[in-house]
């Protein structure tokens, strides 16, 4: 049986039905209908990419597997060169700054994009593969056998229920289906960071000048220490032709305090570090997003029968400070979820216990390993000393230590380091504690 | 920044309106609410405290995000869903 949706015609009835169109969503399809399996993917936008905003960096090394050279034709804005990490606080800046002609070149490493250009053009590989591509289809529940089994979905279409032998959830941060099949135990709004930001235009030699790069190269700054009561971090990311600024917030704090998102942003730009870099600038996108940020303490179980979760929809983000990645354990997640729903339609056995395949791919890969190693670093970052304590405290050091006191001659550094650390109010056992933390997690 | 400067700034994202509100705010329950989360952390300034104690929502520019139903503490008040296939917000350069 089929009907027509949008002018197309589609079975009712299809191998694998894929949720969600972003490149968790777009790297399942493509690895299922590449393996000859029929594949539906539903996207609820008006075209792939439409609803995604993300910081700004993405990380494609995955897609060596499934795209090779796919720097050759990926929709990126400028690549990674300079990556640096700033540490603000009202009135100074510390930034450790690094750049390498390496990341300019092929293989490559990170190039800002805009998410409605990269996930269009991932979903058109999917397309290519094979898999069926419906837009503007919101899918509104699942459809579940006797037993409970999830074998297929409901959408906002006439007539709109689609069966399937393995439906991949790639619905996104909030995922109401993943809740739905009950594989979230329970969700927590202290898990959660809002991410806001502006996409400010500025001519491309001007970006080029301020951020002290030429033709494709650009510039990724994280920052700490921006977000005033709130715990969280900021970004700036140079796309060709516009500057990405935005501001990553825990919304639990953000909610018990008065100060608004776009205000947040407001201060961040005014800083007089980040002002001069974005001056005269026309802001020409205003976007927000909510990103899951407690790493494995979050994590839903990610097989059902007849179901597997991915991307953002599983968790899958990783929020660790130094590393702020998502997109790339997206399309990794989904790779391994399509290549599960393959064995497990082709072993005719889609049951949890036949696509166990994919929880020992991601328990094999970084997908996985990243997020074991890394567990412990989402809560430090986020916490109260990292965001409001060692700020202030590391940048009264640097500034103590290149200050020229003279007559006084210099101080020693271990004098400062106490000074100061007791002036910001740091107690010795906690730093000790909080550095061997961090040890763990980043060692 | 002004309200009226976060106006203009919210005209800068496009939304494709359906008749049909995707999220429901019921301000009966929100006027026994007192700490309105809401209307701090929605980032798109959608939840208006009303003279009379109540809360309006205006769904037309709305991201879509979840942040409110997430800090939402009253049983009932928001009940929330995606628009329908085709609407809602769509980002071009984020």
């Amino acid at each position: 049986m089929s009907r027509t949706f949008n002018g197309v015609e589609v079975n009712d009835s299809v191998d694998v039905v894929v949720v969600g169109g972003g490149p968790a969503g777009s790297c399942a399809a493509l690895v299922a209908a590449r393996a000859g399996l029929s594949v539906v993917l539903l996207e609820r936008g008006p075209f792939p990419g439409s609803k995604n905003m993300y910081g700004g960096v993405v990380y494609p090394r995955i897609l060596d597997e499934l795209i090779p050279n796919w720097w050759e034709e990926a929709p990126i804005q400028r690549w990674v060169t300079r990556r640096s990490t700033m540490l603000l606080t009202d009135t100074q800046a510390l930034t450790v700054d690094f750049r390498t002609d390496a990341w300019g070149k092929a293989p490559y490493n990170g190039a800002t994009a805009y998410r409605p250009d990269f996930d269009h053009w991932l979903a058109g590989h999917a397309e290519t593969a094979g898999a069926q591509l419906l837009t503007s289809t919101t899918v509104t529940g699942l459809l579940r056998d006797d037993n409970g089994a999830v074998v297929g979905v409901t959408t906002d279409r006439p007539d709109g229920d689609l069966r399937a032998r393995v439906v991949i959830a790639c619905d996104g941060v909030n995922s109401f289906l993943a809740k739905e099949a009950g594989l979230y135990e329970h969700t927590d709004v202290k898990h959660f960071t809002l991410g806001v930001k502006e996409t400010i235009a500025l001519p491309k030699e001007v970006i080029d000048e301020r951020f002290g790069v030429r033709d494709r190269e650009g510039v990724d700054i994280e920052i700490v220490g921006c977000t005033g009561g709130v715990n969280g971090g900021g970004f700036v990311y140079t796309n060709l032709d516009t500057v990405a600024v935005g501001v990553v917030l825990k919304i639990a704090k953000l909610a018990s305090q008065s100060l608004r998102p776009e205000q947040i942003i407001a201060t961040l730009k005014a800083h007089p570090a980040i002002a001069p870099l974005i001056e005269g600038g026309e802001v020409k996108e205003y976007s927000a997003h909510v990103i899951p940020e407690a790493g494995l303490t979050m994590m839903p179980k990610m097989t059902t029968d007849g179901m597997l979760v991915a991307g953002d929809a599983a968790a899958l983000c990783l929020a660790a400070g130094i590393w702020l990645e998502g997109v790339n354990f997206a399309m990794a997640s989904g790779m391994y979820a399509g290549e599960a729903a393959v064995e497990a339609v082709q072993a005719g056995d889609v049951s949890a216990q036949g696509l166990r395949g994919y929880q020992r791919r991601l328990s094999d890969t970084f997908v996985l390993k990243d997020h074991r190693k890394l567990r412990r670093a989402p809560e430090l970052v986020l916490s109260d000393r990292v965001q409001h304590l060692y700020p202030q405290m590391v940048a009264n050091v640097v500034e103590r230590m290149f200050r020229i006191d003279n007559p006084q001659p210099k101080p020693g550094m271990r004098r400062i380091l106490k000074q100061e650390r007791k002036r910001a109010g740091v107690r010795r056992r906690d730093l000790i504690r909080d550095a061997i933390t961090g040890f763990r997690s980043y060692g | 920044m002004t309200l009226g400067n976060f106006l203009e700034t919210m005209e800068t994202a496009e939304f494709r309106v359906h008749p049909d509100a995707h999220i429901v705010v019921d301000g009966a329950v929100c006027a026994d609410c007192t700490t309105r989360e809401c209307v701090v952390a929605c980032p798109a300034n959608l939840f208006v405290p009303t003279s009379d104690g109540g809360i309006v929502f205006n769904y037309e520019q709305c991201f879509e995000c979840g942040t409110c139903y997430m800090v939402c503490t009253q049983e009932g008040a928001i009940t929330w869903n995606y628009p329908a296939g085709g609407h809602g917000v769509v980002f071009h350069r984020t």
